[in-house]
């Protein structure tokens, strides 16, 4: 009995990288036919030759897909007050890639590390969901030790091999342009279709829950449902990202851009862009730092979104002391019983 | 409810019906054989101490949690079965809280009173007017685009009312919405919320201002624990229900405010 589910394991886990690859030709057409002539021509236009390197213009198209997934999901997440589960996941798919690592050289497989990757982060997601639905909120406590131990795990499978998966696993820690493959852009693009196509389908009940989950539960949505979606579409975004980013950094793509667009977004559908728009910004420029002055990819991404959230702190800061005319006129009409209402006198 | 308001009695079933409730946390207990009906059309006041239990009722009454022993019904069904989510609007006692750092618009939020009807899809004209007209019914019309954490607690609870208002809610549960609001604007909440409950609005409020809920409630439940009364106001104000519910907490309560 359990020899056959042993043999079954075992062809599955031997078909899956051949499933896997499958996604390198429509991803390869399309760097070689759309995303390689358009940048050739940028390269020349601006007379960046880097434009037109492969591994580059790989670099860019990942880049600029973190960049949507990232922001998208974390605008939910973090007004849910729960960025530090995006960090908890990336962790934990460390030992992801530690188990498909350890598995490959102890079973001889070839599985693809950033397969077993979003397995463990995704069941970890709903782990947590679970015990919290029965604990009944998140903890900063619970959440450090999933994240630790999610660590720990990984570090002692790595080194359970005489170090010899160590190698590369670097990559994996601080992100990396040069390691970016074909196969790992066709699942970033791929990824962002499916993220981006959930979010856009259940945007209503993702805002409701995010916003009033009881009042959401009052009027009959399945808020366990959605709560439960959040944490595995988290959980498929800090995978995803994590090639690039690296585990240490990925959680800031979900959480600076979208402070940064909290600070000034009018709405919240415009919140989402904003933050969309800060984190390309971030991406884009982190990229080229990273090619021009030989650094750290994800490093350079994540200090250029923090520079973006500063610069939007101090323009909001500056406009602040300067009169404009609606502050004017809020002055003007705010007499009265304003006065008393103004901040509402929120105590607790 | 007793039959004292007769006035507002529109039908013989009631809307909420909790019959002999037992409810505890684990080993603690937190209500005990209660049984209370609400009328379609009343304005039910629910007092009692802090921790007395109140906001698990409303719970059990909006079926958001299932009673230990005992049954509960609202609109004539089991109450964790009912699933018609748009005839409910409810305010949480932290609503105000989360909304504070989000961005979103007040016509955001005032939406979502419509997602129980189309949680995918596009709005319909009956939906858009529906949300306009919950805008201008509390008076926030003006108010529509800007963001929720901006306001004032005065107008930020009127935009959770409208949110209930746009679903068309027959049922409006509210847990210590003036929490942190100031006078003036709670004497205008207030009577918006009886001017609704005047036409037709089924109100449950929990409040701890005594004063607010003799004002404005057609039925008083005091609780703690067990049920201490359940009447009108008039009643209420001449029994010593109150001070037996609140026993030996009473000092602590009011050194509350």
């Amino acid at each position: 009995m359990f020899l056959t589910y042993q043999r079954l394991a075992g062809t599955l886990l031997a078909e899956l990288p051949a499933l896997w690859f499958g996604l390198t030709g429509p991803i390869e057409w399309f760097l070689d036919t759309v995303v390689g002539p358009t940048m050739d021509l940028l390269a020349e236009v601006l007379g960046a030759p880097m434009l037109a390197y492969p591994f580059m213009q790989r670099a860019y198209l990942a880049a600029v897909c973190i960049a949507v997934i990232g922001p998208l999901v974390g605008t939910f997440l973090v007004h849910r007050e729960m960025s530090m589960l995006s960090d908890t996941l990336a962790h934990t798919a460390f030992a992801g890639v530690a188990v498909g690592l350890f598995l490959n050289s102890a079973l001889s497989l070839s599985l693809s590390p950033l397969l077993t990757a979003f397995v463990v982060a995704i069941v970890t997601a709903l782990l947590v969901e679970l015990l919290v639905e029965h604990a009944g909120a998140y903890t900063d406590t619970s959440l450090a030790m999933v994240l630790t131990g999610g660590f720990a795990v990984g570090s002692i499978l790595i080194t359970a091999t005489d170090g010899g998966i160590a190698v590369g696993i670097d990559a994996y820690l601080f992100g990396s342009l040069a390691t970016v493959s074909t196969a790992n852009v066709g699942i970033l693009v791929l990824m962002s279709l499916i993220v981006g196509g959930l979010v856009t389908l259940t945007y209503r009940p993702l805002l409701y829950v995010t916003f009033d989950a009881t009042a959401a539960q009052a009027a009959r949505l399945n808020v366990r449902l959605y709560k439960r979606l959040m944490v595995v579409l988290t959980a498929l975004v800090v995978v995803s990202a994590m090639q690039i980013m690296g585990v240490i950094l990925v959680a800031a793509m979900l959480v600076v851009p979208v402070a940064a667009a909290a600070k000034v977004a009018g709405s919240f559908k415009q919140s989402i862009s904003l933050a969309i728009l800060a984190a390309e910004f971030a991406a884009i420029a982190g990229v080229t730092l990273s090619y021009v002055y030989g650094i750290a990819a994800g490093g350079s991404i994540v200090v250029a979104a923090i520079a973006v959230y500063v610069a939007v702190l101090g323009v909001q800061k500056l406009a602040h002391r300067l009169p404009t005319v609606q502050r004017l006129r809020s002055l003007r009409t705010r007499q009265p019983r304003d006065g008393l209402e103004a901040d509402g006198g929120e105590r607790e | 409810m007793t039959t004292a308001t007769t006035e507002t009695d529109r039908s013989a079933e009631p809307l909420i019906s909790v019959d002999d409730v037992t409810f505890g946390y684990g080993d603690i207990p937190v209500l005990e054989s209660v049984s209370i009906d609400v009328e379609p059309g009343s304005f039910l006041g629910l007092v009692g101490p802090n921790g007395s239990g109140k906001s698990t009722l409303l719970d059990l009454m909006l079926g958001l949690r299932r009673p230990d022993e005992g049954t509960v019904s609202l609109f004539g069904e089991p109450a964790h079965e009912f699933d018609a989510g748009e005839r409910i609007g409810y305010v949480a006692q932290n609503a105000t809280k989360a909304a504070r750092n989000m961005p979103i618009t007040v016509q955001e939020v005032v939406e979502m009173g419509r997602y129980p009807r189309r949680l995918f899809g596009r709005f319909s004209a009956a939906d858009r007017r529906a949300v306009e007209g919950a805008l201008e019914e509390v008076g926030i019309t003006d108010l529509a685009s800007r963001r929720v954490g901006r306001l004032s607690g005065g107008q930020r609870q009127r935009v959770f009312i409208a949110r209930a208002l746009a679903s068309e809610a027959d049922l409006l549960a509210l847990d210590e919405p003036t929490v942190g609001v100031d006078a003036e604007s709670r004497e205008e909440f207030y009577s918006l919320l009886h001017d609704l409950n005047a036409t037709g609005l089924t109100v449950i409020l929990i409040e701890h201002d005594i004063g607010v809920v003799t004002t404005y409630a057609t039925d008083i439940a005091c609780i703690n624990r067990q049920l201490y009364f359940d009447g009108n106001p008039d009643e209420f104000v001449e029994t010593d229900a109150l001070a037996q519910a609140y026993g030996a907490d009473q000092h602590v309560l009011q050194h509350d405010h």
